[in-house]
C-alpha cells in the first residue's frame, strides 16, 4: 500500500469518527427544543440544561475530528482541499457560521438568566446543528455524484448546482440519521422521564430514518456511478449498513439502547465506508470529463510530505484515541435531572 | 469590487478577530493552571476560588477562539485556493499537526476540566488544565511554523510550479519560528497578566473580595513583569532578524526611504500615505544601526535600494508595502509595549508593598491598561502581515496570485458582510458576559458548583471511538 492510499484511508477514518461523534452531538442539538420541554418554565430550563450536559464535556473534542480531517486533507491532498473548499464555498461558509453559533451557544446559554437570552442560544443550538448536518450531507452526496470540475481542477458549477435532488436527499438522510443517533445517545445519558421520552422519540424517528436511508441507497444507483465502481451487488459493507439500521429498530423496540447505539454507529460508519469505496482512488469526481477528476495521486502532496505526515499520525493518533476514549470513560454516568448535579 | 481586495479584507477581519481571543487563551490557561497548582500544593481554599473565577472567564473567552479558529482552518481553501495549491505540500502539514497535537489536547481536556471537579482527584484535575495550557501553546507553535514559511520560506524546492517540501526539520526549525514563537507566548502572558491585573484592580478599588484579588494581583504582577521584559527582549531579537531576512518590512516600519549608515531611528514621521515626503520628522541619529546590529555604525537599507534589488531579482513590479500602515502599526505596538513595560514593572513594585488596595490611582490606571495588550497584539500582526505585501509567500508568490480563481467577488462580499455582522454580534455577547462575571466577583459559597449526577445503573460506557 502506498502513502497516498494510507492517507485516503486516514482521512476516511477522520470523517467517520467525526460523523459518529458529532452525529450524536448534532442530533442532541436538534432534539433540544423538543425533548427539553416541561410543564413549567423552570422544568423546561432544567431539562435543557441536562440535555446540553450530556454532550457538554465532549462536543468540542468531537468537532476537532472535522478540523483534523480538514487539516489532513490540506496536508496530504492540497489540491483536493483547494478545489473542494473553494468549489463548495457557500455551503462551507454556512457550515462554519452554523458551527460558530452552535459552539458559542453551548457555552453561553446558561451564563445569563434572561429567558430571551437562553431562548436565542437554544435556537442557535438547534439551527446550528440542523444546518450543519444538512450541509454535510449535501456536500458528501455531491462528492459521490460528481460535480463539474474543469481541466484546471476548478469547480465551475456555482451554488445552485449543489442543490440537486440527490444531494438534498443526502442532506435529509444525514439529518434524520443524526437525530436518531442523538435520541439513542440521550436515552443512554439521561434518567427518568427524559430517558423515557428519548426512547420513545428514537422509536418514532427510526422509521423515517430507515426509509430515507433506503431511498438514498436506491437513488445512489440512479444518480451516481456506483454500478461501475462497486457493481450491482454493492458488497458486504453497504449491506451491513442497511441491515444494522434495521437492527437498530429491533433494539430500540426492546429498549436495548446500548446495542441500538452500536447499530446506528455501524450504520453511519458503513455508509461512509461505502462512500469512500465509491470514490477511491478518486477524491473529487468530475462530471464533465473523468480525466478532470481529482484522485489520490494527481491531488497529493509529495511522497516526502506524506511520509513525514504518516510518521506523525502513527505516533499521535493512538495517543489522541486513548485520551479521548478516557474522557468518555470519566463521564460515563447518566446525568440526573437535579439542579445541584449539573454543570453550568 | 476587486475579488483580491475582498479576500484580503476578509482574511484581515477574521484573523484579527480570531487573535482577539487567542493571546488571552495562551496566557490565562497558564495562569489558571498555576493557581490550581498552588491550590493543590497548599490546600488553601482561596486559590480554588481564584481558579474557578478566572477559569470561568477563561472558558467564555476560549470558546470564541475555538469557533473563529475553525474559519481560519478552512479559509485557505475557500478564498486562497491557488495559494493552497502552491504551498499545500508544506503549509498543510503544520496545520494538520496543529489539529492532531494541539486542538484535540486542549478541547478534550478543557471538557474534562470543566466537568471534572468532582470526578477527578485534585492532582488529575490540575493536570487537565495544564494539558489545556500546553495544547493551546503548542497550537501557537504550529501555526507560527506555517506563518514563518510565508515570511521566510525554507526547506523547499519548486517543482512543476509548486513549492515542495524537501526538509521538514528546516521548516520546523526555521529561525523565523523561533523568534516569533517566544514573542507570541510572552505576549499571551502579558495579555493574561494585564487582564487579571485590570479586573483585580477593579475589585481592589472597591475593597471587595480582598483575599482573592490581592492574591490574583500578586501572581499577575509577577507574570506581567516577567512577560513585558520578555516580550520586549524577544521583540528586539525579532526585529534584528527582520532587518536581515525581510529588510523591506523593516525599512517600511521605519519609513526609511534611503539607505543610511549610520541609520537613524524615526520617533515620529508625519507625511503622505507613503511617508516619502516628510512634513515633520523626529529621528534619533545612529539609533537604528545600534538596534539592528548592536553597533553604532552599520548600513540599514532603505526602501528605494531594496525596491531596485527586488526588481532585478523578481522582475518589474512594486515591492513596497503600504508604508504608513506598516510604520504606524509598528509605532502603536512599540508605544503600547513601552507603556506596558512601565506599568508591568510598577505593578511588581506595588506588590512588594503590603497594601495594594490603598493605591487608588494606580489601580484605576491598571483597570484601563487591560486594553493595551490587545492593541499591541493586533498592531503586531498588522505589521507582520502588511509588511510582507506584495508577497503572500515571501519571494515566491504575490497576493493576487493566491486567491481562488473561480470564487466570484459577489460570494466573497456576501460572506464578508455576514462574517462581520456575526462577529460583531458575538463580540457584544462576549464582552457582556466577561464584564458581567468579572464584576460579579468570585463565587465564594461553592455550592451548586459541580457535582455531575451519577447513576449506578448506567449502561453507556465510553467506547465511542
Amino acid at each position: 500500500m502506498d502513502f497516498n492510499t494510507i492517507w485516503f484511508i486516514l482521512i476516511a477514518i477522520l470523517y467517520i469518527g467525526f460523523f459518529i461523534l458529532e452525529g450524536f452531538d448534532f442530533g442532541v442539538g436538534m432534539l433540544l427544543p423538543f425533548l427539553g420541554r416541561g410543564s413549567t418554565g423552570e422544568e423546561t430550563d432544567l431539562k435543557r440544561r441536562v440535555i446540553i450536559n450530556t454532550i457538554g464535556p465532549f462536543w468540542d473534542g468531537n468537532e476537532v475530528w472535522l478540523l483534523t480531517a480538514g487539516g489532513a486533507t490540506f496536508a496530504a491532498f492540497p489540491l483536493w482541499y483547494a478545489t473542494m473548499f473553494s468549489g463548495f464555498y457557500l455551503p462551507f461558509f454556512l457550515l462554519l457560521v452554523s458551527l460558530i453559533f452552535r459552539g458559542v451557544a453551548i457555552e453561553f446559554r446558561s451564563k445569563d438568566e434572561n429567558p430571551s437570552w437562553r431562548k436565542f442560544w437554544d435556537w442557535s443550538i438547534f439551527t446550528g446543528s440542523l444546518v450543519a448536518a444538512l450541509l454535510l450531507g449535501v456536500a458528501f452526496a455531491n462528492l459521490a455524484r460528481g460535480v463539474p470540475i474543469d481541466a484546471n481542477m476548478n469547480y465551475v458549477g456555482g451554488f445552485f448546482y449543489l442543490l440537486n435532488p440527490y444531494a438534498l436527499l443526502g442532506g435529509i438522510t444525514t439529518v434524520l440519521v443524526f437525530v436518531l443517533h442523538g435520541a439513542i445517545y440521550l436515552s443512554l445519558k439521561t434518567t427518568q422521564d427524559l430517558r423515557e421520552h428519548a426512547e420513545k422519540t428514537a422509536w418514532r424517528l427510526w422509521i423515517p430514518a430507515v426509509i430515507t436511508l433506503l431511498l438514498l441507497l436506491v437513488a445512489t444507483y440512479g444518480f451516481t456511478d456506483i454500478l461501475n465502481r462497486l457493481g450491482v451487488n454493492p458488497g458486504v459493507i453497504p449491506i451491513t449498513g442497511i441491515v444494522s439500521s434495521l437492527v437498530a429498530g429491533y433494539f430500540i423496540r426492546r429498549k436495548r439502547m446500548g446495542l441500538a447505539f452500536s447499530a446506528t454507529m455501524i450504520t453511519i460508519a458503513a455508509t461512509l465506508v461505502t462512500f469512500f469505496l465509491m470514490l477511491y482512488p478518486d477524491v473529487m469526481i468530475s462530471s464533465l470529463d473523468p480525466a478532470f477528476s481529482l484522485n489520490i495521486y494527481n491531488s497529493a502532496s509529495s511522497p516526502y510530505t506524506l511520509q513525514v505526515m504518516t510518521i506523525v499520525a502513527l505516533v499521535f493518533v493512538p495517543i489522541v484515541l486513548l485520551y479521548q476514549g478516557w474522557s468518555y470513560w470519566v463521564f460515563r454516568k447518566r446525568i440526573k435531572s437535579e439542579p445541584q448535579s449539573l454543570v453550568y | 469590487m476587486d475579488p483580491v481586495f475582498l479576500a484580503r479584507l476578509q482574511f484581515a477581519i477574521t484573523t484579527i478577530y480570531h487573535f482577539f481571543f487567542v493571546p488571552l487563551t495562551l496566557g490565562l490557561s497558564i495562569m489558571v493552571a498555576l493557581m490550581e497548582t498552588i491550590y493543590v500544593r497548599t490546600g488553601r481554599e482561596v486559590f480554588k476560588t481564584m481558579t474557578k473565577f478566572w477559569g470561568k472567564l477563561f472558558i467564555i473567552n476560549f470558546v470564541l477562539g475555538v469557533v473563529t479558529g475553525i474559519v481560519q482552518e478552512f479559509q485557505f481553501g475557500m478564498n486562497w485556493a491557488d495559494f493552497s495549491r502552491f504551498v499545500g505540500d508544506i503549509f498543510g502539514a503544520p496545520l494538520a499537526i496543529e489539529a492532531l497535537l494541539a486542538f484535540f489536547l486542549e478541547s478534550v481536556f478543557l471538557g474534562v476540566w470543566i466537568f471534572g471537579w468532582e470526578r477527578l482527584s485534585k492532582g488529575m484535575h490540575a493536570a487537565a488544565i495544564w494539558l489545556v495550557a500546553i495544547g493551546s501553546n503548542i497550537s501557537a507553535l504550529w501555526i507560527l511554523i506555517a506563518n514563518a514559511f510565508m515570511q521566510q520560506p525554507v526547506g523547499y524546492a519548486i517543482e512543476e510550479g509548486r513549492a515542495v517540501l524537501t526538509n521538514f526539520a528546516a521548516v520546523v526549525f526555521n529561525p523565523k519560528v523561533w523568534v516569533m514563537f517566544p514573542h507570541t507566548i510572552s505576549a499571551g502572558l502579558v495579555t493574561a497578566a494585564f487582564f487579571v491585573l485590570g479586573i483585580s484592580a477593579y475589585h481592589l478599588l472597591r475593597k471587595q473580595h480582598l483575599e482573592v484579588f490581592k492574591n490574583s494581583f500578586r501572581i499577575a504582577a509577577i507574570i506581567g513583569a516577567i512577560g513585558v521584559v520578555l516580550v520586549g527582549l524577544n521583540g528586539h531579537t525579532q526585529a534584528q532578524h527582520m532587518v536581515t531576512t525581510q529588510p523591506m518590512k523593516m525599512a517600511a516600519a521605519e519609513a526609511l526611504w534611503e539607505t543610511e549608515d549610520p541609520a537613524s531611528l524615526s520617533i515620529l514621521t508625519i507625511g503622505d500615505m507613503t511617508l516619502r515626503n516628510e512634513i515633520f520628522s523626529i529621528r534619533i541619529p545612529n539609533m537604528l544601526s545600534l538596534l539592528s546590529f548592536n553597533q553604532i555604525y552599520g548600513e540599514v537599507r532603505g526602501i528605494n535600494d531594496i525596491q531596485m534589488e527586488y526588481e532585478q531579482l523578481y522582475g518589474p513590479g512594486d515591492y513596497v508595502p503600504p508604508v504608513a500602515i506598516v510604520y504606524w502599526s509598528f509605532r502603536v505596538m512599540i508605544g503600547a509595549g513601552i507603556v506596558l513595560l512601565v506599568l508591568g514593572l510598577y505593578g511588581l513594585f506595588l506588590v512588594m508593598g503590603d497594601s495594594v488596595e490603598m493605591h487608588a490611582t494606580s489601580l484605576k490606571i491598571l483597570t484601563f491598561a487591560l486594553f493595551l495588550p490587545y492593541l499591541a497584539n493586533t498592531a503586531g500582526w498588522i505589521l507582520t502581515e502588511v509588511g510582507r505585501v506584495p508577497w503572500v509567500v515571501f519571494g515566491l508568490m504575490t497576493i493576487p496570485q493566491g486567491i481562488s480563481p473561480t470564487v466570484p467577488g459577489s460570494l466573497v462580499i456576501t460572506s464578508l458582510v455576514l462574517y462581520t455582522l456575526v462577529y460583531a454580534a458575538l463580540i457584544v455577547a462576549n464582552v457582556y458576559l466577561l464584564m458581567k462575571y468579572a464584576r460579579l466577583g468570585p463565587d465564594t459559597s461553592d455550592e451548586g458548583s459541580t457535582q455531575p449526577g451519577a447513576d449506578p445503573e448506567m449502561t453507556f460506557a465510553g467506547t465511542a471511538n
